[in-house]
Formats: C-alpha cells, structure tokens, sequence
C-alpha cells in the first residue's frame, strides 16, 4: 500500500558536477565509470545531472539513458537513507529469502524497488553477497545480517530510524 | 619484528558474524596489556570455513580458532599470547571430530582439500606484495620472460588446464589463437563479473590473493604478445576493488608493470572496469561491449574475441581462478605437478562454492573428479538436521540439478555434462526434501528471464512464456499438457538464441523435469507441494501425537495463528495462517507437517 504524497525534491546542486565529468572529457568509453561518480555524489542520477553529461560528454541523452537504464546499478529515483538489499542468492533463496522479503514488504509496505515516503528505507534485491554459509542474507547500508528468519526482522529494521 | 602474526577472516562471510567487533575487542585486549605492537593483526583472505566464523589463525603455532565473539578476546590474549597456552574452548569442535581440533590438517571440512589456487588465501597479507613474492609469487612471470611466447602456450595447453569461468575451454588454445591473430595492439581481459547468484571462489580469490591475479594476467599478455590489460569487476565487490588496486600500485612500484619490465622488451598496463550490475555482462561479448561504454549486449560469434575483441582488438578473456591457476603452471616443473591432479579430462583442482542444506558451508578447493558424495558427507559433513540428502545444483542459472541418485558422480567437465549440469563457476547448492524442485526450477528462470538482455526474441520472449507455465503450475493452475510445452519450448531457446545465457537457461528446467517428473505432476494434478514451499499447495497442521505444548510455534508465529495451553498439543488456525514457515523453524520435535489443502483435519495422512 502506498500513499501518495507529495514528495518535495531537495534543490538539485550542479556546482560540483563539472568537476566530477572533467577527467573523462573526450572519452565516451568511460560514460559508465562517470555515471557511477554521479551516482555516488547525489545518490542516484537526476534528470538535470544527465542532461549536463549529455552536454559536456556530447552523448546523445537518449544514448546515456540507454546506458543507465540497462544497469541495475543505476537508480533513476532517489532512495532512502538506509537501502535494505535482500540477497536473492541460490542459497538464500532455498533457505528461505522469499519468505524473508515477504515480511520486510509486510512491515515497510513498499515492493522491491520501492522507497517509503518518509525516505528512511529502500527495499533492493541483490544476487549472492557471497554469505551463503549465513542464508538467508540481508544488507542494510553495509551491514550485513545473516541467518534471519521472519519473526526477527521488526527488531533489526527497529534498529535504523 | 613481529612475535606471531594474526588473521582475522575479514571477507563477507565472518564480517556477517561479526569478524570487524571480534577485531575491534582483539585490538582492546592487546592495547590493554600494552602488547599491540608486538603482534600483526591482518584482515585477511578467507579460509573457505565460512560456517563457523569469525575465524582467527594465530601464525606459527597455526592454531584455528573459530566462532569467535568479542568476548572471546580477553581469554586468547591472555592465555595465548601471553601464556603460550591453547585456548581449547575455542578450537573447532563438530560431531565429526573426538578432540578439539587445532589446524586444518585435522578438520574434517578440510580433509579432502587441495590448495593450489587458494594456496596463499588466508596466509599472507593479500595487501603486501612482499609476502606475495616470499612465498614465490611473480617466479613463474620471470620464468615466463625468459620463454618464446608460444612455448607459454604449449605448456598451458600441456598441462590441461580448462576455463574455469563457464564452458571449459582449453586455456592454451585459446592463447594460441590469439597469439597467432594478426595485429601489434592486443588485450588480456580477467573476466571478474562472477554472476552466478550462489557463488563467490572469485571474489575469494581476488580479495585473498589479487597478485596471482596479476602475475596469470601477465604471464598470459606476455604469451599472447598484449600490453595492455582490464579487470572487469562487479561494483558489487567493492573490497576486491580496492585490493586489486593496491596490488596494481605495489605492482607498477615494483617494477612488474610498466615498460621494458625486468628489462625486457615487455610493456604492460593494468586498468580495472568496475561493472554496473547486469548478469548478462558476464557473458565475454557483453563484457567487452561493457568495457567500451555501451550496454553490455552479447553479439555473434564469430568473429571470436581472440580475432576481433576488445576494441577491434584479439583479446584474450579468462576467468580469475584461470588466471590464478596460471603461475602454478608456467613455474619450473609446474605443468606435470599440474596435471598430476584431477581426471583424464579435467586437470587440477576446481573451487566450489558450497552452500545450502549442508552441515559445513563454505569455499572448498578439490581435486577434480571427487565424487558428489565426499563433497557433502567429507567436505559438507552431511545434510542439515538429518533431513535427506534431495539433489545439488550445479553452474547455478546455466546448469542443472544432480539427484541423490546420482551420488557418486565424479564431478569434472564431461560427468557434468552428461547428467545434465555444468561446472559453471562452480556453485554447489545442497538442497534436502524442505526444497521444491518446480520452485527452484522457476527461481532459476525468473532470474534468468530479469536478466535477458532482449536483444534476440527466443531469449526475451521465451523465457516470459515458460516463466508464465512455471508460476501457473506453481500456484496450481497447471495442466497436464504444460510439461511437453515447457520441454519444447526449452528446445527452441536453447537452439535459436544468441548468446550462452539464452542457449542455457532452461536447463535448471529441463534437468528437474528429468529427475523430479512427479514433482511437477503432483503440483498439477494433486496440486500439491510436497516441499510445504508453494503457498497455494499445501497447509500446515500439527502433529497431535507429538506436539508436547512447548509453545515455541506459538510465540514465534507473527499472525498469532498458533493457539494451544501449555503442555497441550497446539492447533493452527488456518484462516490466519499466512504459511510464512516460521513455526517449522523453530519446533524441535519436527511435528508440523506439510499436508494437502482441504486434509488439515484428516488425521491418517
Ligand atoms: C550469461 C553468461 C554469463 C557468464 N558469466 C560469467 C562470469 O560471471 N564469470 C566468468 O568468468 N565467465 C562467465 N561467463 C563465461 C564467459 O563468457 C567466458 O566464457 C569466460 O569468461 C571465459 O573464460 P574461461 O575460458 O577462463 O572460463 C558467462 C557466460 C554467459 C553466457
Ligand atoms: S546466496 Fe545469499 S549470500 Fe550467497
């Protein structure tokens, strides 16, 4: 269930972005490593922000797009404060993480993908963290938690506000 | 000078149980006793032990301590280090061993392993490139110098060595061919994208011995006659990321990168790529397309990357444990040590990352042609809970199930093949009577199905439609005619797509549908899920003859569904229940069974 409300967009501040596209001016093959630079300086890649890629890199916008959207990686949207990434790994999907988002959905009321419109989580699934021997496996910003079963998640979710 | 030398596990796994508190508590104790400077505390590889982390190794009394917690800390300092006394408390004790283990050699998880490519995971500093060299490392690149380039490749060709990122290609066949491709630019590109969702050897390798990484890269560019290399990492890997770099750095100081290295006439650059998460990408025409800045779509083979690759350049592409196998070979007398292990087929050793229902999970490095058998009774310590032993998934996405039947199957490139599996990267999943063969068959697909690039029809549509079979069937809307679609569908995919993930992917389908036909019949006709992991399918009821009322179910149970006196048998009630499966985790007397919907009462099932 998702109520929609007006979510005010904090200004978007392009000052430092120049400096950020400035090394890889007149290399097109490194558009992804630029992406993820500003992905990293704001969080996800907001519409002004690509534009001035387009402009200054002189890739068509619609190309950049393409890009980014073909990579899971790249966030379109902003997201919360603390992403809650549910491995969706062999191993934990056989001990059970399906019944483990299942419940994070439940508490948070948001799907995968979605963000809670007080900005605090953002749900995500990510495929083998490479904790299988803890399945099931989930990160929460950077900290993982293993070995989880549903009845546990309120009090770790509790734990981030 | 040092008086002993730590290693504390810091790869996901025991940072997961908690390895970073252990570390900050260790750090305390020793400052505390004013010590600190006396002992070198690493953040090291993984010892591949992963269940029974936080690990620490105390080096050179080689002693293993393990399911460490902070508190912990203050007795291994005292009595350790400063007394000179084993901790017993804290050494590995299993049912599997009488008196507490002390090191490697006498743990059984560790009795069947072979360690050539994790030879140095967990020993050395992966962020020194001086205990590197100590133990020989960059010996084989020197070697390799002093070699006709085709001489490399002959002798990687001689000693067997097989890709092992995927197919099994012949390694040395593949540098031939490049070497022999016409050009003065050519690549070498270590294919670090490791998308197999259930497998992380690559990412233990590169994190416990990036160097290796760098001398096979080496080795291979100078075999090849390229002077220019990429590591294509996932972003996932951020750890790997920044050892590899640190590794490039103490690389270019040393004078092993660079130009006219140890003064020949050899140049060579090091650049890494950072993926972006796309599954796909892993496949080695996506990869290089990747690379270039494009989405990363596969395109037709041929032309193959060893003609036109990198940037319209032959590249040669590897797998990281290839690469990491390499100076094991190139080094004097390494190819007949090489191919002293393993089967007529398949030389040396493979990682597996071995997950699931077993007892001891974890990273194993074995020789191939070892039996499924001893991988999970020896290895694995048998199943979880004394449940059965069902099936192991082999090459994740790409690959198949193996079933108990089929226990003793030797595990190398051709047995795999033939029962259906592949080796893949590696990933070994264990799965008991708790898994539903059309579920896992359906995560596979979805996986695969989200991960379809789109380019080719046969892959993006196709995969859609078996998806809507399999989740038609799995909440109980299939109908008998559905598994000669799903086997001809399959076929289609597998003959008309582009590339390895389309021509793959219904195999987890097709060899669950070999193995467990009446799986998938009982889903549709009795439209019932053995497994209790189909939610539609089945309910729960309580054993009334064995439910002692010890109310465990009821207190976990997060709807309240659960409802009984104390020292009575419990009931559910079934209009509450949401099948979440929390109340089966925690009953120890195993008395909630998976029964039909509609016989929750019935009494005789
Ligand atoms: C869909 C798909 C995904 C793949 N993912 C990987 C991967 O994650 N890592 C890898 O080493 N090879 C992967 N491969 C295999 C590569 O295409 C290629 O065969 C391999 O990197 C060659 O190295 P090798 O000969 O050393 O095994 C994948 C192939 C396909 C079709
Ligand atoms: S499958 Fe979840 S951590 Fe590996």
């Amino acid at each position: 269930m998702c109520v929609e409300v007006e979510t005010v967009l904090p200004e978007i501040d392009l000052s430092e972005l120049d400096a950020i596209i400035e090394p890889y001016l007149g290399r097109k093959e490194m558009v992804i490593p630029v992406l993820q630079k500003v992905q990293d300086h704001f969080g996800y890649l907001p519409r002004p922000a690509m534009e001035q890629v387009s402009r200054r890199m002189r890739i068509p916008l619609s190309r950049l797009y393409g890009v980014a959207t073909f990579y899971a990686q790249f966030k379109m949207k902003p997201r919360g404060r603390y992403i809650i990434r549910v491995c969706k790994g062999t191993a934990c999907h056989i001990q059970g993480s399906p019944k483990i988002s299942g419940r994070i959905e439940e508490i948070l009321g948001v799907e995968s993908g979605e963000t809670t419109d007080d900005l605090r989580f953002t749900l995500e699934e990510v495929a083998c963290i490479g904790a299988c021997a803890l399945a099931p496996v989930i990160m929460i910003n950077d900290d993982p938690h293993g070995r989880l079963s549903p009845d546990g998640i309120e009090k770790i979710l509790e734990k981030y506000s | 000078m040092y008086e002993k030398h730590l290693m504390i596990c810091g790869a996901t796994g025991c940072l997961s149980s908690g390895s970073n508190l252990v570390e900050e508590a260790l750090v305390e104790e020793l400052e505390k006793h004013g010590i600190r400077d006396k002992y070198r505390l690493v953040m090291g590889g993984c010892p591949g032990f992963c269940e029974v982390g936080p690990i620490i190794v105390v080096y050179p009394d080689e002693v293993f301590y393990c399911r460490l917690k902070p508190k912990d800390m203050a007795e291994l300092v005292e009595k350790h280090l400063l007394e000179g006394e084993i901790v017993e408390r804290l050494l590995y004790k299993g049912p599997d061993v009488v008196v507490p283990a002390r090191f490697y050699d006498t743990i059984p998880f560790y009795a069947k392993h072979k360690f050539n490519v994790l030879r140095t995971s967990g020993i050395i500093d992966p962020e020194s490139i001086d205990e590197y060299i100590m133990r020989g490392g960059y010996r084989a690149f020197t070697r390799a110098l002093s070699m006709e380039p085709l001489a490399i490749c002959e002798e990687v060709k001689e000693a067997g060595l097989r890709g092992r990122g995927g197919a099994g290609f012949s390694t040395g066949l593949k540098w031939e061919f490049t070497n022999k491709a016409p050009g003065p630019k050519k690549y070498v590109v270590c294919n670090a994208d490791e998308g197999d969702p259930g497998a992380f050897m690559d990412r233990s390798i590169l994190e416990g011995d990036p160097h290796a990484i760098l001398e096979g890269m080496l080795i291979c560019g100078r075999a090849i006659g390229a002077d220019e290399g990429y590591i294509y990492c996932r972003a996932e890997y951020p750890l790997a990321i920044s050892r590899l770099k640190i590794a490039i750095r103490q690389a270019e100081e040393y004078g092993l990168l660079g130009k006219n290295i140890l003064g020949y006439d050899f140049n060579f650059k090091m650049n890494i790529k950072e993926g972006a998460g796309a599954f796909v990408c892993g496949e080695e025409t996506a990869l290089l397309g990747s690379i270039e800045g494009k989405r990363g779509m596969p395109r037709p083979r041929p032309p193959f990357p060893a003609q036109s690759g990198l940037f319209g350049k032959p590249t040669t592409i590897n797998n990281v444990e290839t690469f990491a196998n390499v100076p094991l070979i190139v080094k004097e007398g390494g190819v007949l040590e090489f191919a002293a292990i393993g089967t007529e087929g398949s030389k040396g050793t493979k990682v597996f990352a071995l997950a699931g229902k077993v007892r001891n999970t974890g990273l194993c490095e074995v020789p191939m042609g070892i039996t499924i058998r001893e991988i999970i009774y020896d290895v694995g310590g048998g199943i979880k809970r004394g449940k059965e032993f069902k099936a192991v998934q082999a090459g994740g996405p790409s690959g198949g199930c193996i079933p108990a039947e089929q226990i003793d199957l030797p595990i190398d490139y051709d047995s795999l093949n033939k029962a259906g599996a592949i080796m893949g990267s590696g990933g070994l999943v264990v799965m008991d009577e708790g898994t539903c063969m059309v579920d896992l068959a359906r995560y596979f697909l979805s996986f695969t199905q989200k991960e379809s690039c789109g380019k080719c029809t046969p892959c993006r549509e196709g995969t859609k439609r078996m998806l809507e079979i399999l989740d038609r069937i799995s909440e109980g809307a299939g109908v008998p005619e559905d598994l000669d679609t799903l086997d001809s569908l399959a076929a289609s995919i597998k003959d008309s797509s582009l590339c390895g993930l389309g021509q793959t992917c219904p195999n987890p389908v097709l060899s669950t549908i070999r193995y467990f036909r009446e799986e998938y019949e009982e889903h549709i006709t009795d439209k019932f899920c053995r497994a209790g992991i189909c939610k539609e399918l089945f309910t729960y009821r309580i054993d009334q003859e064995k439910c002692t009322g010890c109310t465990a179910c009821a207190r976990v149970c997060p709807v309240d569904a659960i409802k009984g006196e104390k020292k009575e048998p419990h009931e559910i009630e079934q209009d509450l229940c949401t099948r979440c499966g929390s109340c089966v985790e925690k009953c120890r007397q195993d008395c909630i069974l998976v029964v039909p919907q509609g016989r929750e009462a019935d009494v005789s099932n």
